[in-house]
């Protein structure tokens, strides 16, 4: 068969194919929303991971440096003295502010709040800075009240954590055991996970807590990002401490892969199983489609169509279904989830990650792909069986 | 015998020598299960060109059958069927349908109209499988409905039209292409008594005015009575037979022994 006449062929089939889709749709839009809620449910639980992902590294930066106590993996389980601190004021590749080194020791502990909407409780971090603590943060700005004064019982809070918990908002009071805490002003850092914090003073939350002179974290700016070995080197180095120190890009990642991995496992477990189920839709929609046709299909063939052109004809209804049904999926999603606020538990602190689903143009190609594949194999079968068919017993019933 | 169905077409073809279908002891067995069941049983039938056959017989007697095999739809378990000059038995399943596609116009009992087209674009289907430009096609797709007289309904979709219109455009569309072979397996055989007459009318014509050699396969002894000659098709073999529908004689030498 000459190309440009299988080409003809193809089109004139396809086109009339998609010509009755119409007159067809009551079977059609069985596999249609079949992929449409695959690709919905696909791309809404990626948006979560993406989402995720981003509010916990996306203000991560190359060029700041976690040190927690060597060993220690998180900040809960990490303690530092006053004499850690004070090599880090001195270590190599350090950068300076207008009030010295820019090394923000922070103390980190553990409140409990009732989620909005749910009721029950969940743990909230709350964090006491000093100045670098802002200076590390160049995003952190006020936008609500005002900043929290050192040495009174005030706290701000941060934008998610306001929007997640009870009682959060400016002029709230805040009882934790015997203090009180009143609440001053909401803050953003640039989306980052700081949001999904309450932050005090240093000195009143160690007075607290009693904590004497200690702290469980500190962010080290650094000149460059390629300050870090010799900064980390000469901490490794150092007989006075026991200190470990990594990227704050590379330890916030590793913060958020526990959970990523989980929402993606379980989001992936749900899509698969969806799949199929669509996959069944697409092959029953399009066995239906080639057998509600296939007299006609036995006609052109007759008219001496060959068999090939209605394979591919049938693949194209099939994968135009998938396109439809990704379309209205993706856009689904994108209505219902894109910005869609979420809290959920960061597994390194056992605190709450308040964050948005992200739903990008590359989950919009992945889902779009699912949906193509499901296409494929829902057509598949149905095509290859309509051009198998005889003609001549396809003609014959009625 | 067959001349006096000649006389009938009066189109004067009486001495074409070339035969255009030459059907020779063919067999065509089914398989039903394992059993095997001999539909058409070393059946042989000459038919010339500019000839309207009709071919009768009662309901499962393999008329469908015969016709498909030399509308090349189908391919005999054994013999040999030529038509036109070409001996396709021996062509692949792929040639068969380029074969079809050049040499034969089908027109089906329901006229098999492909239901969200119009008219004309149901017509010009089998235009699609050549290499015309968009202007002949339009030239031939007119020419086509104008001979079967629907050249106002064009486009109209199938639902709108009568069954006899419908059946028409069936034949429009067989007659696109310029086929030197006309197949019809019961063309009226879904049609009320007076739309017959007009559908078997303009067979009649498509005949007569434009030499078109017919098979029609019908069991509608009025409709036979319309061709020039009609053969009965019984157990799996031929008889010659009158417009009464009784068998004359029966032949097992080729129909077109008149020539
Ligand atoms: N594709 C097929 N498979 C099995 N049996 C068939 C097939 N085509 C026809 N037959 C059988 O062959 C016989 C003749 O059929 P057919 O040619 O359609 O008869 P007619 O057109 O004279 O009514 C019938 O018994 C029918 O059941
Ligand atoms: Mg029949």
């Amino acid at each position: 068969m000459r190309l440009g006449s299988f080409l003809r062929q193809c089109q004139a089939v396809t086109r009339y194919n998609l010509e009755t889709i119409w007159e067809r749709r009551a079977v059609s839009v069985v596999a249609i929303f079949g992929i449409a809620g695959v690709v919905g449910v696909m791309v809404a639980v990626l948006s979560m991971a993406a989402g995720f992902r981003s509010v916990v590294t996306g203000q991560a930066r190359d060029d700041v440096a976690v040190v927690l106590r060597s060993g220690s993996t998180g900040e809960s389980d990490s303690i530092l003295n006053h004499q850690d601190i004070q090599v880090l004021w001195e270590a190599p590749g350090v950068a300076r502010g207008p009030d010295g080194p820019l090394v923000s020791p922070e103390l980190f502990v553990i409140i409990d709040r009732k989620k909005i909407g749910a009721g029950t409780d969940a743990n909230v971090p709350l964090r006491g800075v000093e100045t670098a603590g802002f200076a590390l943060r160049e995003q952190f700005e006020i936008v609500e009240g005002r900043n929290f004064e050192p040495g009174r019982n005030e706290v701000i809070v941060g934008d998610g954590a306001a929007g997640a918990f009870e009682g959060l908002l400016v002029g709230d009071r805040i009882d934790v055991g015997r203090t009180s805490w009143e609440v001053v002003g909401r803050f953003t850092a640039g989306g980052g996970v700081a949001e999904s914090e309450i932050w005090t003073d240093t000195r009143v939350l160690q007075a607290m807590y009693q904590r004497g002179n200690s702290w469980n974290v500190a962010l080290v700016r650094l000149r460059d990002a390629e300050a870090f070995e010799g900064f980390e080197a000469a901490l490794t180095d150092d007989p006075r401490v026991s200190l470990g120190a990594r990227r704050q890009t590379a330890y916030m990642a590793a913060q958020s892969e526990p959970i990523e991995v989980f929402i993606s496992v379980v989001g992936w477990i749900i899509v698969v199983m969806m799949s199929a189920g669509a996959v069944f839709a697409a092959l029953n929609t399009m066995y239906a489609a080639v057998s509600s046709r296939s007299r006609e299909i036995a006609t052109l063939r007759a008219l001496g169509f060959s068999r090939l052109p209605v394979v591919v004809s049938v693949m194209i209804e099939s994968l135009v279904f998938g396109l439809i049904g990704a379309a209205a999926g993706g856009a689904a999603s994108w209505f219902l989830f894109d910005g869609f606020r979420a809290a959920t538990i960061n597994w390194a602190s056992f605190s709450q990650v308040a964050f948005a689903f992200e739903v990008t143009p590359e989950l919009l190609v992945q889902g779009t792909t699912l949906a193509l594949v499901i296409g494929t194999i829902g057509g598949f079968l149905p095509a290859v069986g309509a051009a198998r068919r005889s003609v001549v017993g396809a003609l014959r019933e009625q | 015998m067959s001349e006096t169905s000649f006389s009938d077409a009066a189109a004067g073809n009486g001495a074409a020598t070339e035969a255009m279908v030459d059907v020779r002891s063919v067999r065509r067995t089914f398989q039903r299960g394992r059993t095997p069941v001999p539909v058409l049983k070393d059946l042989t039938l000459r038919m010339e060109k500019g000839e309207f056959l009709a071919l009768m017989g009662p309901s499962g007697s393999g008329k469908s059958t015969l016709l498909n095999l030399i509308a090349g739809l189908d391919r005999p378990t054994g013999g040999e069927v030529i038509v036109g000059g070409s001996e396709i038995h021996r062509l692949s399943e792929r040639k068969l349908a380029g074969w079809r596609a050049r040499n034969i116009g089908f027109v089906f009992q329901f006229s098999n109209l492909l239901g969200a087209l119009s008219a004309e674009r149901n017509v010009a289907v089998p235009l699609l499988l050549t290499s015309f430009s968009a202007r002949e096609r339009r030239r031939r797709v007119d020419i086509a409905l104008e001979i079967v007289g629907l050249s106002d309904r064009g486009k109209h979709r199938p639902r709108e039209l009568s069954g006899g219109e419908q059946q028409r455009v069936g034949i429009a569309r067989a007659l696109v292409n310029d086929p030197m072979l006309l197949v019809c397996d019961e063309p009226t055989g879904d049609l009320d008594r007076a739309t017959s007459g007009e559908i078997l009318d303009l067979l009649v014509a498509l005949n007569r005015d434009h030499g078109k050699t017919i098979l029609m396969v019908t069991h509608d002894p009025v409709a036979a009575e319309r061709a020039s000659r009609t053969l009965h098709l019984e157990d799996g073999r031929l008889a010659d037979c009158g417009h009464d529908g009784t068998v004359v004689v029966p032949v097992h030498e080729p129909a077109g022994a008149a020539v």
